[in-house]
């Protein structure tokens, strides 16, 4: 970080007000979530009331395991994530080269069209997309729901912008000594966009472990659910209303994302900035 | 290589990405645009031209208005507040401040979460009766509420749900950008006696310009693409009131199975992503420099 000058910070009176006012507002952020781990983890009976002789339980979690599928949900959502993190990250490099250092007719029209999924994505053309899904006889699968999301413009973008920042020079001396394009880019490029790899997958990752609404169109059975749709099919219809088991799975779910960026939050937040910067 | 060889292998590399994109993102769009014209099949019907049929369905379904309207104005409700939040909690938490590193945790937090966790999580907090909201009303002495089921507080309830979900993600990209900010300007304005409010209102604020501006067009697309927690809380309801533009398509195209309708619908989405593709394009990119 860059030394920030501090000639402009609060002081006094006025900083005391400015910590409170920012730990109230911290507060507030983390009120929902603290009362989702109460009712969580202590009996039903407390799920409304906050006693402080409440006795602690993972009596809803061992329920809500139990009523729902949800290893199952977690595998198909894992393998979701990789297959798609995997076909992008391939997809994305060979675009992202091609357009960052080769000149050819018809490029900025390409990449113009590649921009247009910046604006509209997978995640409006919903009706379209099941109609395709349908035609191609692989409704209900897992590769389904990740095949629109598989070319990111988003990462063709966010990589070309990196590997334009690479010298020249070292793509020329590789050549030189009879590397072939392909082999420059797999021995220089993708090393030197290391940082830029990392802050894609974990944006990728986050994303597709949370998506939803695509997932609940196409999904329809237990084997291709992913958990985000899991969860819901276990809220709505399972489980009547019993909040501490409901929240229990709630948290089940969001369990092994929040667990790595509570473990990993620096490279989390770090390389959301990265994403975002262009 | 040869000129041509290199234009072959450019177009060779691009082909697998750009053939999945033609697929799921540019073909849906136009066919989308064709099918808007064509009738739903049904049974052994198949689809028949009907003109703009569905368009006009559209203008006289009051539902459609009332989504679109809600989704206005479920825009205009999230995306300053968020955006002011996001930019007070930047500044917060860039300065010297007590637990800055806790305080940008629970700032951060609600962004990595699920949309539907969210979604869970609030309805519980928003339960009539038992709720923590209602609770902590009641306490104070106020009248209770039901927050989701009564039509006149349920989108703005949903309202507060998403600024809590992306305030946070955006304070990063004006965190990001104050950390870059060249520390010299400050002590500059310092030596000239420029007040604090002064020198935000005249240096920083215009300094960020560029980030108000990426974060507000994010949040735009958001407004109209995320409709998660609708599903997840109040299924468009109470009589419409939380319905929003996507959330109609949806229930038109997967509940009624109407997916003509739903395209001539969808048509509409599209309409409001392409102007604002538009104003990032031709005001965005000509008022602001990045870099």
């Amino acid at each position: 970080m860059i030394s920030a000058s501090h000639v402009y910070d609060s002081r006094g009176v006025v900083h005391g007000l400015e910590t409170v006012a920012a730990w109230l507002l911290g507060f507030l952020w983390v009120l929902p979530l603290l009362y989702a781990f109460w009712t969580a983890f202590h009996p039903a009976e407390f799920s409304t009331r906050i006693a402080l002789d409440a006795p602690l339980t993972l009596e809803n979690f061992v329920k809500a395991w139990r009523a729902a599928p949800f290893a199952r949900y977690f595998f198909n959502t894992v393998v979701l994530v990789t297959m798609v993190l995997a076909a992008q990250l391939v997809l994305v490099t060979l675009a992202a080269y091609a357009f960052a250092r080769f000149s050819f007719p018809g490029r900025n029209l390409l990449f113009a069209l590649v921009l247009v999924q910046l604006m509209i994505m997978p995640d409006v053309l919903i009706v379209e997309n099941y109609r395709t899904m349908t035609w191609l006889g692989i409704k209900d699968t897992i590769l389904a729901i990740g095949l629109p999301y598989m070319a990111s413009a988003f990462g063709i973008f966010l990589l070309r912008q990196t590997f334009k920042t690479i010298p020249r020079e070292l793509d020329e001396a590789a050549r030189v000594e009879g590397c072939s394009p392909l082999g420059v880019l797999w021995k220089v490029y993708v090393p030197l966009a290391r940082p830029t790899y990392i802050a894609y997958a974990l944006v990728s990752v986050s994303y597709h472990w949370n998506n939803f609404l695509w997932p609940l169109i196409i999904t329809n059975s237990v084997e291709s659910r992913p958990v985000t749709v899991g969860l819901q099919v276990f809220a709505s219809t399972d489980q009547g209303i019993d909040w501490s088991i409901i929240t229990a799975a709630t948290l089940l779910t969001t369990a092994p994302l929040l667990v790595a960026f509570l473990l990993f939050q620096r490279q989390f937040v770090a390389s959301f900035m990265r994403a975002g910067i262009r | 290589m040869t000129r041509t060889r290199e234009w072959i292998y450019a177009w060779l590399l691009i082909a697998p990405a750009m053939i999945l994109l033609v697929l799921f993102t540019h073909y849906p769009a136009v066919a989308n645009l064709w099918h808007s014209f064509l009738s739903t099949p049904k049974g052994s019907r198949p689809a028949v031209w009907v003109g703009a049929d569905n368009y006009v369905q559209l203008v006289e379904d009051p539902i459609f208005w009332q989504a679109l309207q809600n989704n206005l104005w479920y825009a205009l409700g999230t995306i300053p507040v968020s955006i002011a939040i996001a930019l007070l909690m930047a500044v917060w938490v860039h300065g010297k401040i007590a637990g800055r590193g806790l305080l940008r945790l629970a700032y951060f937090t609600p962004t990595m979460l699920p949309m539907i966790a969210v979604a869970n999580i609030w309805m519980f907090f928003y339960t009539p009766e038992y709720g923590l909201l209602e609770q902590v009303t009641k306490g104070l002495g106020f009248a209770s509420h039901n927050w989701l089921g009564s039509k006149s507080p349920a989108l703005a309830s949903l309202m507060v749900v998403t600024v809590w979900k992306e305030a946070g993600f955006f304070m990063i990209f004006y965190l990001a950008a104050l950390q870059s900010m060249s520390p010299s300007l400050a002590e500059a304005a310092a030596i000239e006696g420029a007040s604090r409010w002064y020198f935000f209102r005249r240096i920083t604020f215009p300094l960020l310009m560029p980030v108000t501006l990426f974060v507000l067009v994010n949040a735009v697309i958001n407004a109209f693409r995320l409709v998660d927690h609708i599903v997840v809380m109040t299924r468009g309801g109470p009589d419409n009131a939380t319905a929003l533009l996507l959330y109609y398509i949806y229930e038109i195209g997967f509940r009624f199975w109407d997916s003509a309708y739903a395209a001539a619908l969808t048509m509409v989405l599209l309409a409001i992503l392409g102007l604002t593709a538009l104003f990032q394009f031709f005001v965005l990119e000509r008022r602001t420099h990045y870099q």
